[in-house]
C-alpha cells in the first residue's frame, strides 16, 4: 500500500466519522492553543521587562553610593561616618579605566519650574552630555547638552515632551528661557516623547548640566554614575575598575554598589523565561490529556471497525499495513488538530496583544514547535497502543462480530 | 493446487478442547467446483478460513501451489491472501463509507497497484458485472445483489486462483441468489478454483465435487458430471 493510498484511506475513514474526528479535534487544538497563548504570555512579560531594561542603554555598568554590606564592620561605621558621597570628580576619575568609554554622572532632584504663568514641579536630572548616547535618549528639536567642563554650570536644560506640553503650550519652547528654582536656563532642546521606562519617565524630566543641578540643590553628591563599557566583553572589566577606583579614592574602603545591567537583566530573564517554561509545562500537561483522549476515541474505533480490520486481513493487508492505517489517522488528526490549535492560539494571543498593548505578546518560536511536536507526539505515541490492537486482532474472529 | 494433509483444528472453549476438524485430507484442483456442505458447526467455515489463510491449523500441513503456507509469517501470508485468494462473504463485508468502485479498488490499493491501472481495473469489473451505474453508490444505497456483486467484482480484482465463499447466498432471496451464483461459476470456466460452504443442499448440488462434513470429518464426496 502506497504512503499516499494510507493518507488518503485514512482521511477517508475519519470524515466517515465526523463527530468522533472533531472532537478529537477540538481537544488536540485546545491544549496546543493553551502552550501557545500561555508561553506568548509568558514570553510577553519577559520582553517587556527585557525592553525596559534595554531601553535604560546597553553595556551600561552603574555606580550608587553606599554598599549594603550583610556582615562585617568597616572603620567608617566605628567613626561614625555614613558611606562618602560618589563627587563629579570620582566620576571623571572613572575614564581612566581602558574598559570605560564614557560615563554621564547624574544628580536627581525635583524642583519647581515655570514659565510665564504656568509652572509645575519637574524632575531634574543634572548630567552631561554622554547622557543622551549612554542611556539612548531620544531628541525631537534642538540639541542636548553641550560638551563642556564637567564643573561648568552653564545655564541651558532640555526638556522633556510632557513638560514642554504643559509649560510652554503652542508658544515655541527652543530658545526660550525656563525658570527651575531660583534659576533661568534657556531651553536648547526638546527631548522625543518615549515613555516610562523603569519607573523614570523622560517626558517629565528636565535634564541641565551636572555642575548646574549642584549649584540648584546645593550639593556635591551624585545619585548615580552611569558607565557605558566599550563592550559587551567589558562589562565585568569597568565594573572591577569602578570598584577599585573608588575605593582608592575614597581612602581604601569600598563604599560604593556597583551593579551591571547585565546581571540585572540575566536575573530577570532567568526567572521570566522559567516562569514561561513553568506555564508552557502546565498547558502542556493538558495536551497529554488530549493524547489519553485520542487514544480512548481510537480504541473505541478500533472496536468499531472490528469487520473492516477483519476484511482488510482478508483481502491482504499485513498487521503492519493495518498498524500503519490506523497510525496515520493519529497523525493526520494530530496535525489538523495541532494547526487549529496554533491558530487558535495565534488568534488570542493578538486578541491580548490589543487588550494590553504594552505587552509584546507573541509566542515564541521554541514554544510554538515544542506545542506542535507535543501534539504530534502525544497524537502518535498513544495510537500505538490502539493501532498495535487493531494489527493483532484475529481476522476470523473480527469478520465474524457483528 | 490446494493439498491439505490430516489438517486439524482445535478451539479452547473454557477449559475444553474442542476439535472442530479432525484431520481433514483435501485435494483440490486448479478450476474445481467444490461445496463443503454440512449443519452448523460441523467445521466448515472453519476448513474454509484455513485454506483462506486467515486461521491456522493446529496440526497437519497445507500446501498451496507446491509451498507449505502454514509456515509463512504474516506479511508472506497476507501477500499469499492478496494475490492468491478472493473472499465472499455472506454478510458482504463492504465498507460502508466507500463507494462501490471504492470497495471494489480496495484490494488492488492494498497491493500497492498504481492509480491508473487501479481505475482501469476497477471500470472493467464495474461494466463485467453491470455496476457501472452504481459506481458511486455507497453499500447502504445498493440492493443485497448488488452488494454481493461488488464483493464479487472485488474478490476477483486481483485475479485470485482461489475464490472462497462463506454462504455467498445466505442473506439473499432465491433469484437474486442464483445469479450471484452464476457469477461465480463464471470464475470456475477461468481455470479459478471456486470453493463454497453452503448448507443449502440446493446451492452445494452446483459444484461438481460435493464435500458433506459432520463433526470436523468429511462423510462422504458426491460428484455431479461436469
Amino acid at each position: 500500500m502506497k504512503l499516499f493510498d494510507v493518507l488518503l484511506f485514512a482521511s477517508g475513514s475519519l470524515r466517515g466519522s465526523r463527530t468522533r474526528t472533531l472532537l478529537m479535534i477540538v481537544a488536540m487544538s485546545i491544549g496546543v492553543a493553551a502552550v501557545v497563548v500561555l508561553t506568548s504570555l509568558g514570553e510577553g512579560a519577559r520582553r517587556y521587562v527585557i525592553g525596559q531594561f534595554s531601553s535604560l542603554g546597553s553595556n551600561l555598568v552603574i555606580v550608587l553610593p553606599g554598599r549594603s554590606e550583610t556582615a562585617g564592620v568597616n572603620p567608617g561605621m566605628l567613626l561614625g561616618q555614613t558611606a562618602r558621597d560618589i563627587v563629579v570628580d570620582d566620576a571623571e576619575a572613572l575614564l581612566r579605566s581602558p574598559a570605560v568609554r564614557r560615563i554621564a554622572p547624574l544628580t536627581l532632584g525635583a524642583a519647581q519650574a515655570s514659565h510665564g504663568a504656568r509652572n509645575r514641579e519637574v524632575i531634574v536630572l543634572g548630567s552631561t552630555a554622554d547622557l543622551l548616547p549612554i542611556r539612548h535618549m531620544e531628541l525631537a528639536q534642538g540639541q542636548f547638552l553641550p560638551q563642556i567642563d564637567i564643573n561648568s554650570a552653564m545655564s541651558v536644560c532640555v526638556v522633556g515632551a510632557k513638560v514642554r506640553r504643559e509649560l510652554f503650550g503652542p508658544d515655541t519652547a527652543l530658545g526660550a528661557w525656563l525658570r527651575i528654582g531660583d534659576r533661568r536656563f534657556r531651553v536648547i532642546g526638546l527631548l522625543a516623547e518615549q515613555g516610562e521606562s523603569m519607573g523614570m519617565n523622560t517626558d517629565d524630566l528636565v535634564i541641565i548640566p551636572v555642575a548646574s543641578a549642584h549649584n540648584l540643590f546645593n550639593t556635591q553628591a551624585l545619585f548615580r554614575v552611569l558607565i557605558e563599557a566599550k563592550n559587551r566583553d567589558m562589562i565585568e572589566a569597568a565594573k572591577h575598575d569602578a570598584e577599585e577606583i573608588l575605593m582608592r579614592r575614597h581612602g581604601g574602603e569600598r563604599d560604593v554598589t556597583v551593579i551591571t545591567q547585565d546581571a540585572v537583566l540575566a536575573t530577570f530573564d532567568r526567572i521570566l523565561r522559567a516562569l514561561t517554561l513553568a506555564v508552557g509545562g502546565i498547558a502542556a500537561i493538558s495536551l497529554s490529556v488530549a493524547g489519553v483522549l485520542i487514544m480512548n476515541v481510537m480504541l473505541i474505533s478500533v472496536a468499531q471497525r472490528t469487520q473492516e480490520i477483519g476484511l482488510m486481513k482478508a483481502l491482504g493487508a499485513p498487521q503492519g499495513e493495518i498498524r500503519r492505517m490506523f497510525f496515520a489517522e493519529a497523525v493526520l488528526l494530530s496535525m489538523v488538530g495541532s494547526t487549529v490549535g496554533w491558530l487558535l492560539g495565534e488568534i488570542g494571543s493578538a486578541i491580548i496583544g490589543m487588550v494590553y498593548p504594552t505587552l509584546p505578546v507573541s509566542a515564541p518560536w521554541w514554544a510554538v514547535l515544542a506545542a506542535l511536536g507535543t501534539a504530534l507526539l502525544t497524537g502518535t505515541l498513544f495510537s500505538v497502543w490502539p493501532a498495535r490492537r487493531a494489527a493483532k486482532l484475529d481476522p476470523v474472529a473480527a469478520l465474524s462480530k457483528r | 493446487m490446494i493439498r491439505l494433509q490430516k489438517v486439524s483444528r482445535n478451539f479452547i472453549v473454557g477449559d475444553q478442547q474442542v476439535a472442530a476438524l479432525r484431520g481433514i485430507d483435501l485435494d483440490i484442483a486448479a478450476g474445481d467446483y467444490v461445496s463443503i456442505m454440512g449443519p452448523s458447526g460441523s467445521g466448515k467455515s472453519t476448513l474454509l478460513n484455513l485454506i483462506g489463510l486467515l486461521d491456522r491449523p493446529s496440526s497437519g500441513t497445507y500446501l498451496l501451489d507446491g509451498g507449505d503456507v502454514t509456515a509463512l509469517n504474516d506479511v508472506q501470508q497476507a501477500k499469499v491472501r492478496s494475490e492468491k485468494i478472493g473472499f465472499v462473504f455472506q454478510s458482504f463485508h463492504l465498507v460502508p463509507r466507500l463507494t462501490a468502485a471504492m470497495n471494489i479498488e480496495l484490494p488492488l490499493i492494498l497491493a500497492g497497484i498504481p492509480v491508473a491501472e487501479r481505475k482501469q481495473r476497477v471500470a472493467v469489473l464495474l461494466k463485467n458485472y453491470g455496476l457501472t451505474d452504481r459506481a458511486d453508490h455507497r453499500p447502504d444505497q445498493l440492493s443485497g445483489g448488488q452488494r454481493q456483486r461488488v464483493a464479487i467484482a472485488r474478490a476477483t480484482s486481483m485475479h485470485p486462483a482461489v475464490l472462497l465463499a462463506d454462504e455467498p447466498t445466505g442473506n439473499l432471496d432465491q433469484t437474486t441468489g442464483k445469479e450471484v451464483m452464476n457469477l461465480l461459476e463464471q470464475m470456475v470456466a477461468k481455470r479459478v478454483a471456486l470453493i463454497v460452504v453452503t448448507h443449502d443442499p440446493v446451492i452445494g448440488g452446483r459444484a461438481m465435487r460435493q464435500l458433506h462434513m459432520v463433526d470436523g470429518q468429511f462423510t462422504r464426496e458426491t460428484g455431479r458430471a461436469a
